[in-house]
């Protein structure tokens, strides 16, 4: 599903660089990214999603060179391939909860809204219990509700691959288990990857791998990700 | 294009109160130098109609201005008052038709216009129903009077009094009406005509009393001479003419010397004209002859003037409001960043997203350009009669 190969991305503007020789997750796997932060964990997830651009190597996601795509191009392939999901849910205030969760449809002219896709949404909405909350803007839900709008919203285009970025850390204990098990349970039953950053320890059991920055950049651009261990 | 007008759309309503400020401003920036020119064309036009049908107007020296407005428009500020002897002196001349004015008195908000019967044939206006005032006491109403009263031939109007508390002053009469004009578009659908000395009697100068001759008004009588009789108060005074007292009515003095606001003139050919207003070039003359549509060029000219100094204000209050608006919706897009972002990471593609803020911008818009147009059309149908009422009231 993934492979990177002799990644290196550094900002413009600072000394953070980040390395990365190898890199494959397969595809239908889940792996928890964990690490300090200012590791590059997020960086990593945004250049697989081809929101940013590596200085050199390659990064292939679900057979597509997606670094070499022009950026129409990486969006489109984005918008209908990558699930991606906010630590700070990033919903759009002035959009009711349905109108947020059909949003990739009214953004870009590749995806298709029709009845469809609306059912699917309300369908998910109703399985992750905020199916009478379709009509409420975001300032009146919970925090929990929030995510799990953010999480169908990436959901809703069935993509075969997610990636989070620390979904749980606004959340307590309930709703972190219930955004997690939307989580899980589509990647289950869609085959679909799931790569999530987390801080949180107490759910990387649930995940089949766990990559661990620990050490990498902790020092600047010299450090390697030689610690990064694969099941390849 | 539809989902980027939708998100559009719900951005605007999400942030109504945003929105209506930015309308109305944008609004008011289109409407306002529109809407004034609307206006001063259209009044122009219309004050410039009435005053070019009207070829010339004699009345007491003073302001031509208060004459013109008076004579035409029936305003309620009416100019110094001239002799009857006037309106006889045009028509004996042989050079003219003169039609005497005498425009003072009101029936509520509605001006009372004492004239003569060639009024209605110089001003063309037709009768919707009824027939001219035929006999004192009697009235005609223009058609706006006759929907605003609810009133129709054989019905009554009265005349207001000119003051409440001057027990001395001018009674309301009752008058019956004998027509009702159909609707001509001027001045005239607000009025109420009677006969010059109908308007006469409203000013107490002509009345009718019981008969102190009878026997029943011995009473009342305090002294009877050959020439006269002196009565006191309790000799019932007449406030509506009718049948029965219509021959009680008699007017003291010579009518000669009676009080008119203007006459209008109307010249046998140029010629004519030219030489009626070369008799009132005396300097030492107590009236003045005018050509009303030069008196309403000069005011005019004079709202021209005003217009484009306001229509330049606007244009620069514009201008900053414009450069106000611009402003907020950059700083809103900065406000804006991270949800623009959020779209463009999850896959939006860039022409949509800028296509949905440019969206906004275009709704807002075509809302206050269409505001403005509603506004635009309702200032063009009742444009002259909001400037009328300001400019004769």
């Amino acid at each position: 599903m993934i492979e990177i190969g002799d990644l290196r991305f550094s900002y413009d503007e600072g000394d953070f660089s980040l390395e990365i020789p190898q890199l494959n997750v397969a595809h239908g796997e889940t792996v928890a990214i964990v690490g300090p932060s200012g590791s590059g964990k997020t960086t990593l997830l945004n250049l697989i999603a081809g929101n940013a651009t590596p200085q050199s190597g390659q990064i292939t996601t679900n057979g597509y060179k997606i670094s070499g795509l022009h950026d129409a191009a990486r969006r489109d392939f984005r918008i209908a391939n990558i699930g991606l999901v906010f630590q700070e849910f990033e919903l759009l205030e002035y959009l009711n909860v349905l109108d947020n969760i059909l949003l990739p449809y009214r953004i870009n002219r590749t995806l298709v809204l029709d009845t469809s896709v609306r059912e699917r949404a309300e369908m998910i909405a109703e399985s992750v219990g905020i199916g009478d909350k379709l009509a409420r803007y975001a300032n009146q839900l919970s925090q929990g509700e929030k995510q799990r709008v953010a999480v169908i919203r990436a959901l809703v285009v069935q993509p075969p691959l997610l990636l989070a970025d620390e979904p749980t850390g606004n959340l307590d204990p309930l709703n972190k288990n219930r955004v997690l098990d939307i989580l899980f349970q589509y990647a289950d039953q869609n085959a679909a990857t799931l790569v999530t950053v987390t801080h949180d320890h107490e759910v990387l059991h649930r995940f089949q791998r766990v990559i661990d920055f620990k050490d990498f950049c902790a020092h600047g651009a010299e450090q390697r990700l030689e610690n990064i261990a694969g099941p390849m | 294009m539809r989902d980027v007008l939708y998100l559009a759309w719900r951005y605007l309503v999400y942030h109504r109160l945003k929105t209506a400020i930015l309308v109305t401003s944008i609004m008011l920036i289109i409407y306002l130098p529109i809407g004034l020119n609307v206006v001063v064309e259209q009044s122009a036009e219309h004050l410039r109609a009435r005053a070019g049908a009207t070829p010339l107007l004699v009345g007491a020296k003073g302001s031509p201005l208060e004459l013109a407005l008076n004579s035409l428009y029936f305003s309620s500020e009416h100019p110094e008052l001239i002799d009857y002897s006037e309106a006889t002196m045009v028509a004996d001349s042989g050079l003219a038709d003169a039609i005497p004015l005498y425009v003072r008195f009101r029936s509520r908000t509605h001006p009372i216009v004492g004239t003569s019967l060639d009024y209605f044939s110089f001003h063309d206006l037709r009768f919707a129903f009824g027939r001219p005032m035929a006999v004192l006491g009697e009235c005609v109403v223009g058609a706006t009077v006759a929907e605003s009263l609810g009133v129709n031939p054989g019905d009554t109007v009265i005349s207001s009094p000119e003051t409440v508390f001057d027990l001395a002053g001018v009674y309301p009469l009752k008058m019956k009406v004998a027509g009702v004009l159909e609707r001509a578009f001027t001045p005239d659908d607000d009025a109420i005509f009677v006969d010059v000395k109908t308007a006469w009697i409203i000013e107490g100068l002509g009345h009718g009393h019981q008969d102190l001759t009878r026997p029943e008004a011995a009473s009342g009588v305090l002294r009877r001479s050959e020439e006269n009789i002196v009565a006191n108060a309790s000799v019932v005074q007449y406030n509506e003419i009718t049948e029965d007292n219509v021959d009680s009515f008699h007017f003291h003095g010579d009518l000669a010397d009676y009080p008119l606001t203007a006459v209008l003139v109307v010249p046998r050919n140029e010629k004519s004209g030219i030489i009626l207003r070369g008799r009132y070039t005396d300097d030492d003359a107590t009236s003045q002859i005018v050509r009303p549509v030069t008196v309403i060029d000069e005011l005019l000219d004079t709202i021209l003037t005003i217009q484009q100094f306001i229509v330049a204000a606007v244009i620069i209050a514009g201008l900053a409001t414009i450069a106000t608006a611009a402003l907020v919706f950059m700083l809103s897009l900065r406000l804006r960043r991270r949800e623009i972002d959020t779209m463009l990471k999850i896959g939006g593609s860039r022409l949509r997203v800028t296509s949905m803020l440019l969206a906004e911008v275009v709704i807002v818009v075509i809302l206050s350009s269409s505001l403005a147009a509603v506004l635009t059309l309702v200032t063009w149908r009742f444009g002259p009669r909001i400037i009328e009422s300001f400019v004769l009231t």
